[in-house]
Order: structure tokens, then C-alpha cells, then sequence
């Protein structure tokens, strides 16, 4: 029984999150013990046991770094019991966040999908755009964000879009790059079957390199919708009037709930790792629809 | 030529010469190649490594320029052959598409070149039965044979119906009684469908069996060292392989591989 709890994946995980949480408690009490100390101090308390000590760098309001506790039971405050319409539940901000984030992930697998035809299909633009692209993907986003809002402002452009345009502004890269590679990735024999068929370039574009490009493209979008979440949250940083995990985490610094801040990111991981699954999920639909082993 | 009168050339070259530019200097692939091959016949290259066998093979199917000398395929250039799909070629791989089912791989050629849906079903049945993979059509190519997937290769080149066929090395990564069961399979398909074959092998018994001529090459320049002409009867077997007449051939042909390797390995 135990063993092959081993040689599944539950046991070795299970004892992974384990070692992590004990990591995590010990580093609560170590950055939360000053503070601890100068509250006591405070309330004139100076018989207190170490147990006391420890108890109260796990329970703080505001704590450096609040434990897994606290963090879970903030999630279960603001994701169950809090109605989703409220501006002080996370599932109102997560919709924010992943609704942006699809938009983002669409917008930039599509532009990302039609750079790298152009680029395989014409040779003067492999050499004059993929520097460009590689060149976009240098310029930090945070940097960047606030001038994307401003100017799409100006233009009247409000809400979800620029925010999705800043996801998708980092989600089309790793599309571009996996898809260029996938399009090129039919070996010679089979390019030189197409040839003794007389096939044409859209011929050969659709039967051969498209289908020979989907395992890549599958790679590349599940790196491309977490890159597209985290635009997200950078932009909601920028623009947090409309909510969002970026905005929680933004009012979270502001007031120093740090606890509300690792809820938050919890949150957002959760939901990156679900997008990703998702696109998974797909990867396997789709594969194995094309005749992968299973 | 040694064919009877009334065989027309389908392949005719001509002093052909291919000369690749390599960082290294040039290397001559091919060099002043004259060959004539007549239609309904099945002419086997044979050569060591690098002798220009597939080079040959691939000028004929215009996948490489020659860089001198002519060459006509029924009368047109290899380009125009190719336009017209004058031939199938089936490739040392298999290269069939992973993602295709065997039916859909045979079907490709047809879908490239505009068939109905009707008559694109009714071709892969055919050819399917042709190679003896009935009841496959719906498996995916990693779920056959090594074997089995060149048969279906050679189903996909036969698919539309080409006057020519081009085999290179199509057996060489098979083993020994697999490769003889497909070279009896491939005498039987040229006899039924009485279709002019170009054979690259570097094997001296497959080449033997199988061809009515064999053209014998040497490597560096590459270029042929010897015609064999081969009359066994079309309807042979295996058997043949143990009679004199088989085996002097074979001898020829050694004889012919010796004399032409220009250096020990």
C-alpha cells in the first residue's frame, strides 16, 4: 500500500507540500518575531512563554509573512463566503482577471499564429521581423503597461481591452517562436512527398506543415496563457479602478494586508494553473484525435 | 535498345551530369550518365554509397537539377513530368504522415490532386487490397509494421495511378525475409499493372529478382560501369534464385560492383 503510494505521484507531493508548509511556518515566526516582541512590549507583557511567541507570529493582522493558515483561511473568507458580486470577493476579481486574460491569450495566439506563417513563408521577413519580436519581448512589461493604458485612453479605448492587449503583447511571443519552429519542422522527405505530388505552397502549407506544427503550438500556448495572466495582473496594477487580482494586490501594499496580498497571488496561481490544465486538456483532445500514442 | 521494337523509352538521358558546390570543392554526383529505359520495364540501380544511384533517381523525379547533359521523361522534362504526376515515388522511409490514418495517407496524393471524395474511397480501398493492408485503413501508421508501412507508401504512389514508379532503396531498412516477401509482392504488382519501374537497391540478389535490366554504377564521379539485360520469366518466384542462370547474373553484377569500387574499404 505504502509503496505503491510511492511510486504514484501522491506520496512524493504530499511530502513535497509537507516540507514546504513546515519551511513556511518556521520562516513565519522568524520575520514575524520582532514585531511579536515590540507588540508584547507594548502591552507590557514580558512573562511570556515561547509557545505564546510562536502563537502570535502565526496570528498577526498584518504579518511579514503570514503562514498557510492564515492565507487559506483569508482565500475561504473572500472566495466562498463572500457573494461573488461583492468588490471584496476574489471571485468577482479573478472573472476581472480571466476574462482579461482570454481576450489577452486570443488577441496574442492569433497575432502570434499569423507572424510565424508570414515568417516562415517569406524570407525577408524571417530576417527583418523576428529581431523586432525577440527585441519586444526585452522591454519590461511593467514599463510598458502604463503607456499602453494612457494611449489607448486617449483614444477612447477603456476597460478590458488595452489590458488585454498588454496580456497579449507578451502572450504572442512564445507563439510566434513555438509555431515558426513547428512550421518548419516537416523533415525533407516528407517535404520532397509533397513535391512529387506537384503540391502547391497553400498544399503543402495546410496538409503538412499546419498539422506537423499542432504539437508546438500545444507547448507554446500553455507558456502563452500564463504569460497571458500575468499581463493581465501587471495591467490591472496600472488600471486597478476595474478590479482584478493586480488591483487586490496593488490596494493589498497600499494598506499593508499582506495577507489579502498572498491570498491574492494564491489565487492567481490557481487560476493560471487551471488555464494551463485546460490547454492541456486540449493538447491531449487534439493529439490524440491526430493519431499520438497514447 | 536490347528491348524489342516496339518498346518506346519512357526515361531518356543523355551525358548527365550533376555537380553539387560544396564547401570542400565541388563533388560530382553524376557524371555523363546515357541510359534509356523502355516502357513496361523494371530497371534496378545498383551501386555502392555514394556511386549517384539516388541522385539519378531523384533527377529523374526532379527533386535535383542536373547541371549538364539532357534528360526526358515521356518526351518532356522532369519538370513538366512532375506537373503532370507522371510518376510515384516511394522514399527510403516510409514518410508516412503521423497524423494521417493509413487510409487518409493513401489518400493523400488524391486530395492533392483534386479527386471526388467518391472516387479518392473507392482508390484507397483498391489500393489497400493492392498491398494486401484491407482492414487498416482506420489504424495510424505507428500501429503498423515497418513492413507494413511501406507497402502503404507504395499504395499512396500507386494511388493515382502513375505510369511510373520510382522505388529508392525502399526495402533497405527491412530485414532479410520481410524484404523478400515485398520483393515477390512488388514482381507481382509490376506484372499486374504492367507499370515501368526504376528500382534504387544496393542489394545484388533483390536487384537480380527483380529487374529486367540492371544498371550497374560506380562511385566518384558517378557513373554507370555496366548495362545487364535479364530475362527471367515475369511470373518468377523466389525459387529462381537457386538456378545458374540466377547466379551468373549475380556474378556479373558483383563482378561489374568490384570493378567499379575505386577504392578498399
Amino acid at each position: 500500500m505504502l509503496t505503491s503510494l510511492w511510486q504514484g505521484k501522491t506520496l512524493p507531493v504530499l511530502a513535497v507540500c509537507a516540507a514546504l508548509a513546515v519551511l513556511w511556518y518556521a520562516g513565519s515566526i522568524w520575520l514575524n518575531a520582532d514585531m511579536q516582541r515590540d507588540a508584547f512590549a507594548n502591552a507590557g507583557r514580558t512573562d511570556y512563554s515561547f509557545t505564546d511567541l510562536v502563537a502570535g507570529t502565526w496570528s498577526q493582522e498584518r504579518p511579514k509573512l503570514p503562514t498557510p493558515g492564515q492565507i487559506l483561511v483569508e482565500l475561504n473568507k473572500t472566495v466562498i463566503d463572500t457573494a461573488p458580486t461583492s468588490k471584496r470577493s476574489l471571485v468577482y476579481h479573478g472573472s476581472v482577471t480571466v476574462s482579461a486574460t482570454l481576450l489577452g491569450f486570443l488577441i496574442g495566439s492569433i497575432l502570434g499564429m499569423g507572424l510565424a506563417v508570414l515568417v516562415v513563408h517569406v524570407k525577408s521577413l524571417d530576417r527583418s521581423l523576428m529581431p523586432w519580436v525577440v527585441a519586444s519581448q526585452t522591454i519590461p512589461i511593467i514599463a510598458l503597461a502604463p503607456m499602453v493604458v494612457v494611449i489607448m485612453n486617449q483614444f477612447d479605448v477603456t476597460g478590458l481591452i488595452p489590458k488585454a492587449i498588454i496580456a497579449a503583447y507578451l502572450s504572442f511571443f512564445p507563439v510566434t517562436v513555438g509555431m515558426v519552429k513547428g512550421l518548419r519542422s516537416p523533415d525533407p522527405l516528407q517535404l520532397d512527398l509533397m513535391r512529387t505530388y506537384s503540391a502547391n505552397r497553400l498544399q503543402t502549407f495546410l496538409k503538412l506543415r499546419v498539422p506537423a506544427s499542432i504539437p508546438f503550438l500545444f507547448a507554446s500556448l500553455k507558456v502563452a496563457v500564463a504569460a497571458s495572466l500575468v499581463g493581465t495582473v501587471v495591467a490591472e496594477l496600472t488600471k486597478s479602478e476595474d478590479g482584478g487580482f493586480g488591483a487586490r494586490l496593488l490596494a493589498g501594499s497600499y494598506y499593508g494586508q499582506t495577507i489579502q496580498i498572498w491570498a491574492a497571488l494564491f489565487a492567481a496561481a490557481a487560476c493560471a494553473w487551471v488555464l494551463v490544465s485546460l490547454v492541456g486538456l486540449a493538447d491531449r483532445v487534439v493529439t490524440r484525435a491526430m493519431g499520438a500514442r497514447p | 535498345m536490347a528491348q524489342s521494337g516496339s518498346a518506346s523509352p519512357v526515361i531518356e538521358t543523355s551525358d548527365l551530369s550533376l555537380t553539387f558546390e560544396t564547401g570542400d570543392g565541388p563533388v560530382h554526383a553524376l557524371s555523363e550518365v546515357s541510359l534509356t529505359i523502355n516502357k513496361g520495364e523494371f530497371v534496378s540501380l545498383i551501386g555502392p554509397s555514394g556511386c549517384g544511384k539516388t541522385t539519378l533517381l531523384r533527377v529523374i523525379a526532379d527533386l535535383e537539377q542536373p547541371t549538364d547533359g539532357t534528360i526526358s521523361i515521356n518526351g518532356m522534362s522532369p519538370h513538366e513530368a512532375r506537373l503532370k504526376r507522371a510518376y510515384g515515388y516511394v522514399f527510403q522511409a516510409p514518410a508516412l504522415y503521423p497524423w494521417r490514418t493509413i487510409g487518409k495517407n493513401i489518400a493523400l496524393p488524391l486530395e492533392i490532386m483534386g479527386f471526388s471524395k467518391e472516387e479518392r474511397a473507392e482508390r484507397v480501398r483498391k489500393g489497400l487490397e493492392l498491398v494486401q493492408l484491407t482492414g487498416f485503413e482506420k489504424k495510424f501508421p505507428w500501429q503498423l509494421s515497418g513492413g507494413m508501412q511501406q507497402r502503404a507508401s507504395i499504395a499512396r504512389a500507386l494511388s493515382f495511378d502513375p505510369d511510373l514508379l520510382l522505388m529508392d532503396e525502399p526495402f533497405g531498412a527491412l530485414d532479410e525475409i520481410v524484404r523478400d516477401k515485398l520483393n515477390e509482392q512488388v514482381l507481382r504488382l509490376w506484372e499486374k499493372t504492367q507499370k515501368t519501374v526504376v528500382f534504387v537497391t544496393h542489394s545484388i540478389p533483390e536487384a537480380v529478382f527483380l529487374s529486367t535490366k540492371i544498371v550497374v554504377m560506380s562511385p566518384r564521379p558517378g557513373k554507370i560501369h555496366d548495362v545487364i539485360e535479364c530475362h527471367f520469366p515475369r511470373d518468377r518466384t523466389l525459387d529462381i534464385r537457386e538456378t545458374s542462370e540466377f547466379i551468373d547474373v549475380a556474378n556479373r553484377v558483383r563482378q561489374g560492383l568490384r570493378e567499379g569500387h575505386s577504392y578498399v574499404d
